[in-house]
């Protein structure tokens, strides 16, 4: 599953002006007092092609994020992603079918009431184990592919629309908890469509380990009340270019879990050297369904995928990304080869004041 | 995919891991998101800056090659929400983009 497939829909570019509108409005009430806050445009754009079981898609894609602080204690935020679609139409025919989407990823307002404690208001992402919340954004993920499992636990569209409480519990020199806890009402509006549910995650982090272990739960509290449990574990030794990320998730109807390991070469002459540039990748993971309902977004059979990827970091913020993975299930082993290029962008929304 | 399969990866997994902690570096930033890394080194809030962004930021995502100091209080502002930085924390990171 392509991580464009989430939360986006096709439609006209109305909401696309929507979007604009609301934010000139952030931009507009944004503080411009310090010449440190101006209101910043980051995100990434890409181009990607991924060809399943021997069918080929292309897919330019951008995701632009905008942030503007209001006073010491109020920012706004928000994600949209806006991507088209190619693939060659099949049969005898010639030439190319395409489609067209803009999305609403998130768009929501935060209070940092104290040290310990932040209110999130507005559209926001479902905070359910890692993957939704921190590394969907195209110029962060390693893979073109989202994980099997990410449909689980976020409430169908990943982002929820209400209330959410986070922050940092506890912070010491060897260990820091944090926690996230929010409530989502129903919504079927086009560009904020939720799911009515609630729930929260918590993680621990140990600096000098450089080990994060995390806890996550929620339920749908529409349609069938459904809980779902997830937990996660990240490794990354300190000062080496050594990652290692892991995510277990159990629904109502399905479950699975992906582990992802990646080393960016940099023993190899440094991080900027033509081989210290390279980033080996690869992923594993496995889904097993718990009963037939098949409405959670998971393979309607245990299915079993291995990912090997290749990226390769080139100057300037991009990226290019490379991988072939092998999916194996009782419905049918596939291949799904995939290529490309991310930029990442980051500059202030205008010039700000000169300090 | 079977058990020799999963065999198979596991042992990938555990050989990369081994891989890295036997190559471990000293102190190698992957890249520098701004100024000169001399400066970055003076000074204890500056190291805490750093310290933090390497144990926060850095988690997700690698830093940025360079970005207008005009925007930097709201990266931070931005981070401190993300990534759940206590308030020490994100006067520290502010410290380590403008030194």
């Amino acid at each position: 599953m392509l991580r464009s497939g989430f939360g986006l829909i096709n439609c006209s570019a109305a909401p696309a002006i929507r979007y604009l509108g609301l934010a000139l409005v952030v931009l507009v009430t944004a503080n411009h007092g310090s010449a440190q806050n101006t209101p910043l445009i980051s995100g990434g754009a890409g181009f990607f092609t991924s060809t399943d079981s021997g069918n080929t898609d292309y897919l330019p894609i951008a995701e632009p994020l905008l942030a503007a602080s209001a006073g010491k204690h109020i920012l706004f935020e928000s994600r949209a992603t806006f991507l088209e679609s190619f693939a060659p139409n099949g049969g005898n025919q010639t030439g190319y079918s395409h489609s067209h989407s803009i999305g609403l990823t998130y768009v929501q307002g935060d209070y940092i009431a104290s040290p310990h404690f932040t209110l999130v208001g507005g559209y926001f992402l479902i905070p359910f184990n890692t993957y939704n919340d921190r590394l969907t954004p195209i110029w962060i993920g390693n893979f073109q592919d989202v994980p099997l499992i990410l449909s689980l636990g976020i409430l169908s569209s990943g982002s929820g629309l209400g209330g959410m409480v986070r922050g940092n519990a506890i912070a010491r020199n060897k260990y820091t908890i944090d926690y996230a806890y929010f409530y989502s009402a129903r919504s079927a509006n086009e560009q904020f469509s939720a799911h009515r549910g609630n729930g929260g995650r918590s993680i621990l982090y140990l600096p000098e380990q450089r080990l994060e272990l995390g806890l996550s739960y929620d339920r749908l509290l529409q349609g069938t009340h459904e809980n779902f449990y997830g937990a996660h574990a990240w490794w990354e030794p300190k000062d080496t270019a050594f990652r290692l990320r892991s995510e277990f998730s159990r629904g109502h109807h399905a479950q699975g879990y992906w582990v992802e390991a990646d080393y960016r070469l940099q023993a190899f002459g440094g991080a900027d050297s033509a081989i210290g540039r390279f980033e080996p990748v690869f992923r594993m993971q496995q889904t097993f369904r718990r009963d037939t309902v098949v409405s959670d977004g998971l393979p309607s059979v245990n299915t079993q995928r291995a990912d090997f990827g290749l990226d390769y970091n080139l100057p300037h913020n991009t990226r290019i990304l490379t991988s072939y993975a092998r999916q194996f299930s009782v419905t049918g082993d596939h291949n799904v080869w995939e290529t490309g290029i991310v930029y990442r962008f980051l500059f202030p929304a205008w010039k700000g004041k000169q300090q | 995919m079977n058990a020799k399969h999963l065999v198979f990866g596991t042992l990938v997994l555990a050989s990369a891991s081994v891989f890295a902690v036997a190559t471990q570096q000293e102190s190698v930033p992957q890249t520098k998101p701004y100024k000169d890394p001399a400066r970055n080194q003076s000074g204890q809030s500056q190291n805490d800056g750093e310290r933090v962004f390497k144990q926060n930021c850095s988690r997700c995502h690698t830093a940025p090659e360079g970005f207008s100091p005009s925007i930097s209080g709201t990266i931070v502002r931005h981070m401190r929400v993300r990534a759940s930085l206590s308030q020490h924390d994100e006067e520290a990171l502010l410290h380590f983009f403008n030194p």
